[in-house]
């Protein structure tokens, strides 16, 4: 059914037609509103998840690791400082293949505090194990909230569905919201294969010595490498059930173009319409297309090179920043482009801690694509 | 995911941890050993046991179990007649 909703009500209320058993979670801006609204349907009786209230993103965190391993679906949501303080629990959730899946209302990290959008958080607990998905518009975050539990049970990894924080959290759109019915079509109950129960002790997250660590560790890299192509088969039985499209990345603007952007999230509204306007008086040979990346991990390598195989000019547009090197979404790109592809990838690092994005930033990037340094910085 | 991450109850004995003892490893002389069974209380690994036996003094002596003994010597330290010695061990 088709609404007008906020962003933070629209992930809350197909969240819970995803049918969790239990949501636990501490509020933090800008995730609170997708946390209150789930209370809130719970208290409307509309919700026949358990609502446990936690101390902190450690404990919602831990919660939910637990609830998980008892064989019950199992959500939460965080932003910012409480995803580095569930970090602990994040590579715990992995390691132990519990399927939890989580939103992350992606801000900055302090210090400075500063309570807006960029990509900073989940950049830093990149390597903890979860496959994370970057969401566009509301109802494309909405869409991989439902493909979130659908994979995740499947291959028993966990699934971070990311969102700029305000940008999206805080929007109001319309946005079809599928039904607990409908979801069930698409999305069976979860059947573990293992779970908590006092008839049958076991223990999850069990010690592993140096005999045994190595090849578990390599099991799960393994799995998430090997999770593209389930990935690529649900998203098709995605619009099979629901009539839309759900991708790992998506080419946009004239495929011959000499210069592509890369990015991931909200911003690419705001590039696709710099683009529009800057092609529209532009040679075909001279327009900017623009690369989007949904899959951060399992990241499509193969997707990536194919589509950047004619490019001559390549800019990633990062909201993250490894300290000291460059943009992390450029990082992930140049790896998986290495040796293949022959445009230089150049790096613009973007959109700290909610500067604002405009259409005459974008268009500055493109017109100074040939003098652009490998990491430049367009705050303004 | 085809390698087991769940344990059974019971089943870290299988894991030896003796290898983790350096240098230093208890030897109980079973004829000092008055079969007062403090070092099993203190043993943070709980491997000081009663063995049942009974020395020429008619006392029920204890013994290691070396499979697991980390070698943290608090066995020795606690026995009040000295009857274990941390003795160097050769691997």
């Amino acid at each position: 059914m088709q609404k007008i909703l906020e962003g933070s009500r629209a992930i809350a209320e197909t969240v819970n037609s995803c049918r969790p058993g239990v949501v636990s979670a501490y509020p933090i801006t800008p995730q609170t509103h997708i946390v209150e609204e789930l209370a809130q349907l719970k208290a409307d009786g509309d919700g026949d998840f358990e609502f446990v209230r936690a101390e902190s993103e450690f404990a919602a965190a831990s919660i939910v690791l637990g609830s998980e391993a008892t064989g019950v679906r199992s959500y939460t949501a965080t932003s910012s400082q409480g995803l580095l303080l569930m970090t602990e629990v994040l590579f715990n959730i992995a390691g132990m293949r519990l399927p939890i899946v989580m939103t992350d209302a992606n801000r900055a990290v302090s210090a400075p505090i500063n309570i807006w959008n960029d990509q900073q958080d989940v950049m830093t607990v990149r390597d903890s194990g979860w496959l994370m998905l970057f969401g566009e518009t509301v109802q494309e975050v909405c869409d991989l909230h439902i493909l979130a539990f659908k994979v995740a049970e499947q291959l028993s990894l966990p699934v971070m569905v990311n969102l700029d924080g305000f940008v999206l959290t805080h929007v109001v759109e319309p946005v079809e919201i599928e039904t607990r019915e409908e979801v069930a079509k698409y999305l069976p109950d979860y059947a573990p294969m293992e779970y908590l129960d006092p008839k049958n002790p076991l223990t999850f997250g069990a010690f592993a010595t140096p005999a045994h660590y190595f090849e578990i560790r390599q099991e799960l890299h393994d799995d998430i490498v090997a999770s593209l192509k389930p990935i690529a088969k649900e998203m098709k039985e995605f619009k099979k059930a629901f009539g839309r499209d759900l991708v790992m990345t998506d080419f946009y603007g004239n495929k011959n173009a000499k210069t592509v952007l890369v990015a991931m999230g909200s911003v690419l509204g705001t590039m696709k319409e710099a683009i529009d306007e800057l092609n529209k008086d532009m040679k075909e040979e001279d327009q900017i297309a623009i690369l989007k990346i949904v899959a951060f991990r399992p990241f499509p390598d193969d997707e990536v090179v194919a589509q950047l195989a004619t490019a001559e000019n390549v800019i990633v547009i990062d909201k993250s920043l490894s300290l000291g090197t460059e943009g992390v979404l450029t990082t992930e790109v140049k790896r998986a482009v290495f040796g293949k592809i022959k445009a230089n990838v150049k790096n613009v690092i973007m959109g700290l801690g909610g500067r604002d994005i405009t259409k005459d930033m974008i268009k500055k990037i493109v017109t100074k694509k040939d003098s652009l340094k490998a990491v430049e910085f367009v705050g303004k | 995911m085809k390698i087991p991450l769940t344990a059974k109850p019971g089943t870290s004995s299988q894991v030896k941890t003796g290898n983790w003892r350096v240098l230093l490893c208890p030897e109980v002389d079973h004829e000092k050993c008055i079969g007062c069974g403090l070092c099993e209380k203190v043993c943070p690994e709980g491997i000081c046991f009663s063995t049942g036996e009974t020395n020429s003094k008619g006392k029920v002596f204890f013994e290691t179990d070396l499979d697991y003994c980390k070698g943290c010597g608090l066995c020795a330290d606690i026995c009040p007649v000295k009857a274990i010695a941390m003795k160097e061990e050769k691997k």
